[in-house]
This record gives structure tokens, C-alpha cells and sequence, in this order.
């Protein structure tokens, strides 16, 4: 191969000789070699991932609010509940980092708590999407026919229903804690998840390596979780990190009815709709909650719309 | 064609009244009765409440009784505030919401249309990078943060528009800017990407090899085409737009639909949350529904996937 393309710039008719024309044969040793490492799926897109500066850049970022969100209320020598009435709205000094709010309780320690909490709720909740969804669309996708229509009928018209109404109105009724808020997102956010598997599935269930399992006596379960699942994990992924990010703003909004989490726990959300009230006076008060809930937003969507084009190359536009 | 549009309207009515139910029997659920907090109340008049309420009776009564309410726009007295019909409220107060969402939902797709054609046109320019930076930042950016920084800035410290108030065309502006800023985001992007794919079109180039005016090409071919994926997007930024206006008319202190809903929440007016719940939840799901429409209208291509899964 190589010495053929050497060749070809200087052969001109004038000095070609016999010697050219000579038979190479193939080396079939050397063809065989693999010349580099070869690559699995998952390191292939983890390439892939590595060289989108701006995926990375929301991975950082991802890491670091997680990071914050555990170590940074520790480094502080104050605690998110405790209230200083005598240093009440104070703005950021070299004790108070961030300030403090209406209560005299350090910003810092609260920002960062409320990180931690609206990243568990945002976590949990598409954790949890994932499960049903993964349980109901593998389901719907692998067995299709009746069940497929009744299922998905079903899920239609759940879907169809408001979902913020049906939070709103199960957190009326349940007093809102961390449990019943989780609960209250993930009672339609599934839906979507399990289309996305559902489609995957039933892309994926006519492959020759389902045939060949099948054949070779694989029982639904084990098609199902060792070969169908698996191979359908990129777009469960990139779903279930775009959904992260959705959550936390549902919880935002939440907290803006007073149907988020409660005094004195604090997330990003409620500490925002807590500072409207006077926030032209005390702006930090709002703006580094705000600055993080953005940040943490940003971070995820880019790193998931990074995440899509890495696992899924076809889908790039 | 038909049966699709029906079945589509089937669902809305099972879903309308799966919501009717859970709001009657999540109510329902809530011990205790609206009553039990006036304590000086003598018993004879508390009963006398129950029964004028119709709380005395049996609840699938109620039940029957709330749906024929319902289905003649009744949603019966507000809880909390005396001698107000929920129904009353609503109009009232829908009024200024329809207003402004609608002036929200029109310039959502005017601009963010604008935009995902413009960053499309110019395609990894100057413009691209900055539409698609303000798009980023549109959906990141949860709506009550852009609001408070709009009025901090325009109306507290430049003196542009009023801080609260709902009066002249000039109040419009800041609610307005801030309940479009995330569907103008998402806009831009569905339509740039879509724009994208169809400039690189056979059928452009076609256009474009017989010699046609490229303005023509582009209203003619780009963007009827290229518009299509917004139209599904109808529906759910409906959505975003009425949950959005909650928040952004108490922070502008416009006395609209969303107003309402808030303070029924935090008053725990039970009357009033199922009144508006249910109000919303038929906008929503109309809106919905006329998404579903359009989009067969437009894209005849629908119909024949939805014959082949039916």
C-alpha cells in the first residue's frame, strides 16, 4: 500500500522502467496486524466526549457544584440554621462570605446547602424517572402488540394531564417534605424516559444478535436485561441527564408557590423566591443562588447535549 | 384523518376527567373539612355550612353533583373569600393573563423564530455563536431570575418602564420579556437546527439551480419547511408561558389568572385551587390537542406513520 503511493508522484512516463512493474503481492501476515488498539463503544465515545471542550467545560463545572454542594457547608465555621438577629441582611465581608439573610444566617453555608438539596432532588427524581421508564418502556418496546397499545395508551393519557397541576395538587395535599416533592415530580416525569426506551427496544429487538441469543434459548428477561438494555443505555443517559436540570427547575418553581422544601432547609429555589421581597435591597441575597441555579443548569444541559452527540454521532447536526 | 383528530379528542376527555377526579378525591383526601378551623362556630350553624356545601351527603353524591357543576361551568364559592364565586374570580381575572400570554406567545415565535433563522443563515458566524450563547442562557436562566433582574434594571435604576403595574402598552414590555426568554431560547434552537437541515436540502439546491431569487427560496422553500418542528413545540410552550405568568405577574403585581392561583395555594382555598386547576388544565390540553391539528395540517407525512401504528 505505502510503497504504492510513494511511487506514484515521481512515476512519469519518461522514467519508468520494467522494475515498476513488478508484482508486490499481498503480505497477508501483515494484514492481519491490527495497528492500533482497537476501541469499545464506550471508549469510543468517550473519545469523542474529550474532544468537546465545551461538554468538558459542563463537567467541570458538573463537578465542582457536586463538590461544593458536599465539602462547602462543612468549610464554614457557621450552619445554615442557626439565626444572628443582631447581623441580619448584611452584605458580603470577610466573615459572611456571601452575605447574610433576613434571619442573620450565613449565605454561604445556605447556598451551598441548597445546592446539595436541589441537586438531591433533581437526581432522585430522574433516578427514579429512569427506573419506571426503563421498567415500562422495556416492557412496551420488548412485548409490543396488545400490551404495547394498552401500555402506551395508558401513558398517553397520563401524559396528557398537566404536570405541574398534578405536582401542585399532590403537594396541597401532602405537606411537602423532600419525599412527597420527589414523589410529586416523578408521578408523570417517567413517561417520556419510557418512549425513549420503548422506541429503543423496538429498534433494537429485530437484531440478529437477539435472534441468535433467542436461539440459543435466552428467555425475555435475559434478552431484555443482558442484551437489549444495555445496548439502548446511550440515549437513557443523555435523557437522564437532561432531566436532571428539569427537575431542579420544577422544584424552583415549587418553592415559588411555598410548596418546596420547608423552612429551615433551604434549596436553591426557595432561597431565591425567599429574597424577592427585598431583593432590590438586598440583591445577594438572591444573586448567588441565582449565579449557582444557572451555573448548574447551564452545566448539565451542555454537558448532556455534549453526551447525545458523543454516544450518538448520527444524531449530530 | 378524521379518526385521528377524534381519537385525539377522546384522550383529552379521558384526561380532562382523570384531572377532574384526582383534584375532587385529592380534596377529599385532606382531613379534616374547610370548616373545622372556626372553632367560636356553633355547632347548628357549622351544620348548616356542611349542607349548604353539600358536604353532608354521601361523596360519590359529591362527587356526581361537583361533575354537573363542572360541565356547566360551575366551581362553586370560594372557600376564603367571601361570597366570591370561583368561576366569577377566574373571569375576572383571566382577562390580563390571556393578554399577556398571548402577547408573550407572539413574540416568542417571532423573535426566536427570527433568531434560529438568522444563526442558521449564518452558520458558525458572529451570529450563530451569539444566538445560541443568549439560547444557552435562556433555558438556563429560570424566568423569575430574568424578571427580577429586568425590573431591577430597567425599571429600578434606568427609569425606563414602571416597576409594578399592569396600565399602558409600556407595562407589557418587561412580563412580556421575561416569560418569552426561555421559549425564545428553545425556539431558536429547534428552529437553527432545522433550518440547518433544510438548507443543506437537495430540493434547495434544485431551487437554487433553476435560478430562483433567493428571498423566494428562502420564504418559499427554508422556512415553511424549516418551521415545522415548532409547531410541536406549540403546545408545550403553552405550558411554560401559563406557569411562567404565575410567577411573573406577582412579581410584576398584575392581577391576573396567576395571581390568583398563587394566593389560593397559600391561603389553601380548596375551592379556588381546583377551580383554576382544572381552568388551566382545559387551556393546556387544548392547546395540546390544536397542536396535534396543526401539525397534521401542516405535515402531511404525520398521518400516514399514525396509519400504519393504528
Amino acid at each position: 500500500m505505502s510503497v504504492k503511493n510513494e511511487l506514484i508522484p515521481q512515476a512519469s512516463a519518461a522514467n519508468l522502467t520494467p522494475e515498476d512493474f513488478r508484482q508486490i503481492g499481498v503480505d497477508e501476515k501483515q494484514s492481519e496486524v491490527i495497528q492500533r488498539e482497537s476501541l469499545s463503544a464506550w471508549r469510543d465515545s468517550w473519545e469523542r466526549l474529550r474532544s468537546n471542550k465545551l461538554a468538558m467545560a459542563g463537567l467541570i463545572v458538573m463537578a465542582l457544584v457536586v463538590i461544593m454542594a458536599f465539602i462547602g457547608p462543612m468549610i464554614s465555621k457557621f450552619d445554615y440554621q442557626t439565626n444572628d438577629l443582631m447581623n441580619t441582611n448584611k452584605p458580603p465581608n470577610s466573615v459572611h462570605w456571601f452575605g447574610t439573610d433576613d434571619l442573620g444566617r450565613d449565605m454561604f453555608v445556605r447556598t451551598w446547602m441548597g445546592a446539595r438539596i436541589s441537586l438531591v432532588v433533581g437526581l432522585a427524581a430522574a433516578l427514579i424517572d429512569v427506573m419506571i421508564g426503563v421498567i415500562y418502556g422495556g416492557i412496551m418496546g420488548y412485548f409490543g402488540g396488545r400490551v404495547d397499545e394498552i401500555m402506551n395508551k395508558f401513558a398517553e393519557i397520563l401524559y396528557s394531564i398537566p404536570y405541574l397541576l398534578v405536582t401542585i395538587l399532590l403537594l396541597v395535599v401532602f405537606e411537602p417534605s423532600l419525599g412527597t416533592i420527589i414523589l410529586a415530580l416523578t408521578i408523570t416525569g417517567w413517561i417520556n424516559m419510557s418512549w425513549i426506551v420503548r422506541g429503543e427496544i423496538m429498534q433494537l429487538k429485530n437484531r440478529e444478535y437477539v435472534l441468535a441469543s433467542r436461539s440459543m434459548g435466552a428467555g425475555s428477561g435475559r434478552l431484555l436485561f443482558r442484551h437489549l438494555l444495555p445496548n439502548a443505555m446511550g440515549p437513557i443517559i443523555v435523557t437522564l441527564t437532561l432531566s436532571v436540570p428539569n427537575a431542579i427547575f420544577s422544584e424552583a418553581f415549587l418553592s415559588y408557590l411555598g410548596l418546596g422544601v420547608q423552612e429551615p432547609v433551604a434549596s436553591l429555589g426557595s432561597m431565591i423566591s425567599s429574597s424577592l421581597s427585598g431583593w432590590m435591597l438586598y440583591p445577594w441575597r438572591m444573586l448567588f443562588p441565582a449565579l449557582l441555579i444557572s451555573l448548574t443548569m447551564l452545566a448539565f444541559n451542555i454537558f448532556g447535549d455534549g453526551l447525545r452527540d458523543a454516544l450518538d454521532p448520527k444524531l449530530k447536526k | 384523518m378524521v379518526r385521528y383528530i377524534t381519537s385525539k379528542f377522546l384522550y383529552m376527555l379521558v384526561s380532562l376527567l382523570i384531572l377532574i377526579t384526582a383534584t375532587f378525591f385529592l380534596m377529599k383526601a385532606i382531613p379534616g373539612n374547610p370548616f373545622m378551623s372556626e372553632k367560636q362556630v356553633p355547632p347548628q350553624i357549622r351544620e348548616r355550612l356542611m349542607e349548604q356545601y353539600g358536604l353532608d351527603k354521601p361523596v360519590i353524591v359529591q362527587y356526581g353533583q361537583y361533575l354537573k357543576n363542572i360541565a356547566q361551568g360551575d366551581f362553586g364559592i370560594s372557600m376564603k373569600m367571601q361570597n366570591k364565586e370561583v368561576t366569577g374570580l377566574i373571569t375576572d381575572t383571566f382577562g390580563a393573563s390571556l393578554k399577556l400570554g398571548l402577547v408573550a406567545i407572539v413574540v416568542s415565535l417571532v423573535v426566536g423564530v427570527l433568531l434560529g433563522l438568522l444563526a442558521a443563515l449564518y452558520h458558525r458566524r458572529l451570529i450563530d455563536n451569539v444566538a445560541m450563547v443568549l439560547a444557552v442562557l435562556g433555558i438556563a436562566v429560570p424566568s423569575f431570575v430574568v424578571a427580577s433582574m429586568l425590573q431591577f434594571v430597567f425599571a429600578q435604576k434606568a427609569g425606563i418602564f414602571n416597576v409594578m403595574g399592569f396600565n399602558g402598552p409600556l407595562d407589557y414590555v418587561l412580563p412580556v420579556a421575561a416569560l418569552a426568554a426561555q421559549p425564545i431560547a428553545f425556539i431558536a434552537r429547534l428552529t437553527r437546527s432545522s433550518m440547518l437541515e433544510v438548507l443543506h436540502a437537495d430540493y434547495i439546491k434544485t431551487a437554487r439551480a433553476k435560478g430562483l431569487n433567493w428571498m423566494t427560496i428562502l420564504f418559499r422553500h427554508v422556512v415553511r419547511n424549516g418551521i415545522l418542528p415548532v409547531i410541536t413545540y406549540l403546545g408545550p410552550m403553552t405550558a411554560n408561558i401559563i406557569t411562567g405568568s404565575v410567577v411573573i405577574e406577582q412579581i410584576f403585581g398584575i392581577g391576573g389568572l396567576g395571581k390568583v392561583f398563587v394566593s389560593s395555594i397559600s391561603n389553601r382555598d380548596y375551592t379556588l385551587i381546583m377551580g383554576v386547576t382544572i381552568f388551566y388544565g382545559v387551556i393546556l390540553m387544548l392547546a395540546r390537542f390544536l397542536t396535534d391539528i396543526a401539525y397534521v395540517f401542516v405535515d402531511p407525512r404525520i398521518k400516514l406513520t399514525n396509519r400504519k401504528e393504528g
